[in-house]
């Protein structure tokens, strides 16, 4: 993680420590005075958002996992022990269980932002595709975590997803019962699952260091989409981030302890506070928020292999998008035509989620088969043309320049350009 | 062979699932759809500073332990919550009296012998059948466990009043629904017969009539009032911190909300001699 080498430890121990070990240097250099553009603006603030959620989740988890009972028939009453002795166990309970909505929805945010300022563009690549890693395992962790309360929901929503293995050919049924651990999903199951949602997460940390260490090399991408040239067009992390950041992360503490407090049970399924039961089926399947516009891809196939396969490939396709979009230009802020495509690719998720969270009939599935069919020329055509033939607008000569208009031209003439390495 | 046929039979269930669900392009109409919705009540749980009424939970408990619990289990609540303080709190030697009227099966004892007891503070609140498959002999069906019922019912409120919800906070479609359910016995003919129920068909035959229990409150003692009271009291057994998740939200959210306006104006302050550097560097 790449800074200025500034560091010079004052105290005894810290001089001790760092001719040992130079984790303080690493540090300051990625933390404190690494140069970040200056004309981020609030929607950079999700990355430090995500990282504070990482945490919560996984501090809030650790806690839970000293009531919980991994067991099929105990899973579901050990988390009403949790709900009603265990002392805050509501609290730790509420605020993982929304923790959940919550990164998703800082994580949709940040990849959206990304999509708008071209985020994943060279040298940005392997930063980008990272964080696509991080993505597909939240969206794992996310859905065996749902499994463990064993209510209605949980039980049958493994169901269907596990299923969806079987419509591999030939050995689909072997891995099918291979991921089951029996026949159905049952406590075999559970436990697994259990096992792997405690696991995955701290997979994730280990992605999320990658993802900043990757960050550190070239820096932020920023609304401009250009690179910094002199020193004019950066400041030191701290305090300048630190401090927006550590607004930024309060003002979204807010929106998530709303619906903690207020209505935890707004943003899960009432039919999840039945117990899980094989004999039942719930009337009306449906995954949390967050999967719905995939969920809609998948039941917009009438066919199980096809609709499992592009549901897979929805989920994995933008990992492809730094060699799909062909515009030299990053920023939507120049690009006039892929701004107004941008904002229908916004609109077309959106609607696919809409068509997830309705039953499969009518006017929902003729609307998911649309929007799904649009989903992919987004990726597949709209963004391999738009490139060749979009007019862009003239970019700003710097950083500098894009923030202070007219003025700014004078101004970053006189500027120090950046060391390399910097 | 068995366990063959239960992973075709899941395996088929599925596949039919998903081929109904992605095949039928034709409208048909939802089954909830041709429903009423039940209609908002009055709550004094609603709300940032919901709380519940004392005197209501205990009638509503009143309502339960000599109507609904004759068929109905409640087995996430102990005698014990029935005396903490947001709750109906009733007196301690109200409940250790109440306790101790019932009977409960314990044991084994030193000759290894199961035997009853009176009931204590910490035993659960036992259920009138041994188990579900004795209810179902008895009742043609196993009636729900009524622990987190008021969470595990509710209705579709539907765009846009589902994106309103999260910030006027309505969170009691459960209660709503349950109390539509117990006053929406609307055949007189037919005690099988509910308005809210999903093709009007329901195994519970009409379990409140006027008159049943005898409120010594001088509340009325009218079939609404009753639904009323022990839906209070099933929203307290399924979300009985509730009070103390409200009072310490306002805190947490204050604190918060203070935080960030001091944070805002430190941000600025920060901010603003880089946007003062820049101007004055001619």
């Amino acid at each position: 993680m790449s800074g200025h080498p500034t560091y010079v430890p004052k105290s005894a121990a810290a001089k001790w420590l760092e001719s040992r070990l130079p984790i303080l240097g690493l540090a300051h250099s990625s933390f404190v005075v690494f140069p970040n553009p200056r004309n981020l603006n609030y929607w950079w603030t999700f990355g430090g958002i995500l990282a504070f959620m990482l945490v919560a989740q996984i501090a809030t988890g650790v806690v839970l996992v000293m009531h919980y009972t991994p067991q099929s028939s105990l899973a579901f009453a050990s988390v009403e022990h949790i709900m009603r002795d265990v002392n805050y166990g509501w609290l730790f309970r509420y605020a993982h269980a929304n923790g959940a909505s919550m990164f998703f929805l800082a994580l949709y945010i940040h990849m959206f932002r990304g999509l708008y300022y071209g985020s994943y563009k060279a040298p940005r690549e392997v930063l980008w595709i990272l964080g696509c890693i991080i993505f597909v395992m939240a969206v794992a962790t996310a859905f065996m975590g749902y499994v463990l309360p064993w209510g209605q929901m949980s039980f049958w929503g493994a169901t269907v997803i596990t299923s969806l293995f079987s419509a591999i050919p030939f050995v689909g049924d072997q891995i099918t019962i291979w991921l089951w651990g029996g026949y159905a999903v049952d406590n075999a199951t559970l436990n697994r699952f259990f096992s792997l949602h405690y696991l995955l997460p701290f997979m994730i940390l280990g992605v999320v260091i990658l993802h900043i260490w990757a960050l550190h090399v070239p820096g932020s991408n920023n609304p401009a989409g250009i690179e910094p040239q002199s020193e004019k067009d950066t400041l030191p992390f701290h305090p300048y981030f630190t401090i927006k950041d550590g607004f930024a992360v309060v003002c979204f503490m807010i929106f998530y302890f709303w619906f903690v407090f207020y209505v935890p049970n707004y943003l899960g399924d009432a039919d999840n506070y039945i117990e899980a039961n094989p004999l039942q089926t719930p009337v009306h399947i449906v995954p949390e928020w967050y999967y719905l516009p995939f969920y809609a891809i998948l039941r917009s196939i009438p066919s199980k292999l096809g609709g499992t396969a592009l549901m897979f490939a929805a989920v994995l396709i933008p990992a492809f998008l730094p060699w799909l979009d062909t515009s030299k230009v990053k920023s939507a802020a120049y690009r006039p035509l892929y701004k107004i495509f941008f904002w229908l690719f916004v609109a077309c998720v959106l609607g696919l989620g809409y068509c997830g969270s309705k039953p499969p009939e009518g006017i929902y599935v003729v609307a998911s088969r649309l929007l799904a069919i649009y989903y992919f020329l987004h990726f597949l055509v709209i963004l391999p043309l738009l490139g060749q033939y979009e007019k862009t607008r003239p970019l700003p000569a710097s950083i500098f320049e894009s923030v202070l208009g007219e003025r700014g031209k004078h101004l970053a003439a006189g500027a120090k350009p950046l060391q390399p390495g910097e | 062979m068995p366990q063959g046929n239960k992973v075709m039979r899941l395996r088929s269930l599925i596949a039919g699932g998903l081929a109904a669900a992605t095949l039928c392009v034709a409208p048909i109409a939802s089954a909830q759809e041709e429903h009423v919705k039940p209609a908002r009540q009055d709550w004094s749980f609603y709300g940032p500073f919901g709380k519940y009424d004392q005197a209501q939970l205990q009638r509503g408990f009143q309502v339960f332990r000599e109507v609904c619990s004759n068929c109905h289990s409640l087995k996430s609540i102990a005698f014990r919550d029935l005396i903490a303080p947001g709750g109906p709190a009733f007196s301690e030697a109200q409940i250790k009296a109440l306790a101790a009227t019932y009977k409960i099966k314990d044991g084994p004892n030193e000759a290894g012998e199961m035997y009853e007891r009176p009931g204590v503070l910490s035993d659960y609140f036992p259920w009138n059948f041994p188990n579900a498959q004795a209810a179902r002999a008895a009742l043609n069906a196993v009636p729900p466990d009524l622990s987190v019922i008021a969470k595990a019912r509710g209705y579709e409120r539907g765009f846009p009043l589902f994106l309103i919800d999260p910030i006027i906070q309505y969170q009691e479609q459960g209660p709503d629904y349950i109390y539509a359910l117990l006053t929406g016995y609307t055949h007189a003919d037919d005690p099988f017969w509910d308005e809210f129920m999903p093709g009007h068909k329901i195994a519970m035959p009409m379990p409140l009539s006027d008159g049943a229990v005898d409120y010594t409150d001088g509340s009325p003692k009218t079939v609404k009032q009753y639904a009323k009271d022990v839906t209070a009291f099933l929203m307290w057994a399924a979300e009985p911190k509730l009070e103390e998740r409200k009072r310490l939200g306002f805190r947490v959210l204050s604190f918060l909300a203070v935080f960030a306006v001091l944070l805002y104006f430190v941000k600025r302050k920060i901010w603003a001699s880089v946007h003062s550097d820049a101007g004055a560097e001619h």
